[in-house]
């Protein structure tokens, strides 16, 4: 990234919500566990492609990312993902989330 | 004004945690929920755990960054050895050595320095909490290795001419911290009191400490 | 294969180049780095190496890992800052050769 054409750093920041600071502390945890590496995590980033910064936040590079490495390790299924996130999906619709 | 913002956001307490609205959840809150819940199922990691961490997070702010550049400021002998070897000497003031090697950059009459990550967002977060937004964009890593006195005077600082600029992109192992200056006028002051003149900021290098009042 | 630990070729202040070289998969040498010659800063020591780990391999052996100084003059040919400004990089021993 570094000499890319770009524009004025606009110095903006803004509150994390939970949903991230809990991505951000799965990251943690899985790599000081030894589940996963940071690496991992970069390399399946990058492979997002470029416009995933348009497309996608920081945060939602970084789940998507961690999920992609922990199917990569086999520790979660696809299929156990697609379960679960139509579960989760449905217990919000309800009010249980 | 650059600035004024900065300053706003130097202060020492933890942001407060936007809530997440729970009657709507984006595709990857969803997928957030989802890698929690079955690493949890599996037993690979617990909801205590991953509750504490966060806790841990929040209460990481600049301040352990400030209480390092505010002992390096009043003991010459500690200072060199921050430089020479950072990690041992956080363990030195009672502070967590931290995943990766420590490199503290001094600020000097000279030498101006300056952190980024260019490939993607590495930052001493164990000593400065989680990096602002503007950090981790494209647009600040891109240029500040290619015209770093163009981006820092965007953050209102106009560095002389005979005042080098280092920039330092963090691209595997290392992490950096800037040792700002010591504001002049500041003699004799307690270790506390300097350490709030160092923000964020002037840690990462796109500031320097505003001069003590007088 | 040996994972004995590789011992470092260069010293701080020796000049080195960084390889042009563009591989796909996971890097850690900046695209705009890459073909410039600079003068070694330190020695950070032995580290398991990023390309391998990305791939959930264990990195073995250990490669060197130096901070790099660049001139930005000598990497930017449209540098509009001062003669001694300068990038310094952490690059990995199997990237460089000497200058």
């Amino acid at each position: 990234m570094g000499g890319l054409p770009a524009s004025p750093v606009a110095p903006s920041e803004h509150d994390y919500a939970l949903w991230e600071k809990r991505v951000d502390a799965l990251l943690v945890l899985l790599t000081s566990g030894g589940r996963m590496t940071v690496d991992e995590l970069r390399r399946n980033i990058e492979a997002l492609g470029a416009d995933a910064y348009d497309r996608m936040s920081y945060y939602e590079r970084w789940i998507h990312s961690i999920a992609q490495t922990l199917i990569q390790r086999g520790t979660i299924t696809i299929d156990e993902f697609g379960r679960k996130m139509a579960d989760s999906e449905a217990r919000a619709q309800r009010g249980e989330l | 004004m650059a600035h004024a913002h900065h300053d706003h956001h130097d202060h020492d307490h933890p942001h407060p945690t936007r809530p997440d609205q729970d009657d709507r959840l984006t595709y990857y809150q969803t997928m957030e929920i989802a890698v929690r819940e079955l690493l949890v199922e599996k037993g690979i990691l617990t909801a205590d755990q991953i509750r504490r961490q966060v806790e841990d997070m929040d209460n990481r702010t600049p301040l352990r960054g400030a209480k390092v550049v505010a002992r390096a400021w009043t003991d010459p002998a500690y200072k060199a050895r921050l430089l020479a070897e950072g990690n041992p000497a956080l363990e030195e003031i009672g502070l967590d050595r931290g995943p990766y090697r420590l490199v503290v950059v001094e600020n000097t009459p000279a030498v101006h320095n300056v952190i980024v990550c260019t490939l993607c967002s590495c930052y001493p977060r164990w000593l400065l909490g989680l990096p602002p937004d503007w950090y981790k964009s494209r647009n600040y890593r891109s240029r500040v290795v290619r015209e770093p006195r163009s981006v820092l005077r965007e953050f209102g600082l106009d560095l002389r001419d005979d005042v080098t600029v280092r920039v330092h992109d963090s691209t595997a192992d290392m992490r950096y911290l800037v040792l700002p200056a010591r504001p002049a006028g500041t003699e004799g002051w307690s270790e506390e009191q300097l350490a709030a003149l160092v923000t964020r900021d002037t840690m990462i290098g796109v500031a320097v400490p505003r001069p003590a009042n007088p | 294969m040996s994972t004995a630990a590789i011992s470092p070729r260069y010293c701080p202040g020796e000049r080195v180049k960084v390889r042009a070289a563009y591989p796909p998969g996971h890097v850690r040498t900046p695209f705009y780095i890459r073909g410039h010659s600079g003068v070694v800063e330190r020695l950070c020591g032995n580290y398991p190496n990023p390309e391998e780990l990305a791939y959930a391999r264990p990195g073995l052996p250990a490669q060197p890992l130096y901070r790099v100084r660049f001139l930005q003059r000598d990497v930017w040919p449209d540098y509009a800052g001062q003669p001694a400004d300068s990038v310094d990089v952490e690059i990995y021993q199997h990237w460089l050769e000497p200058a």
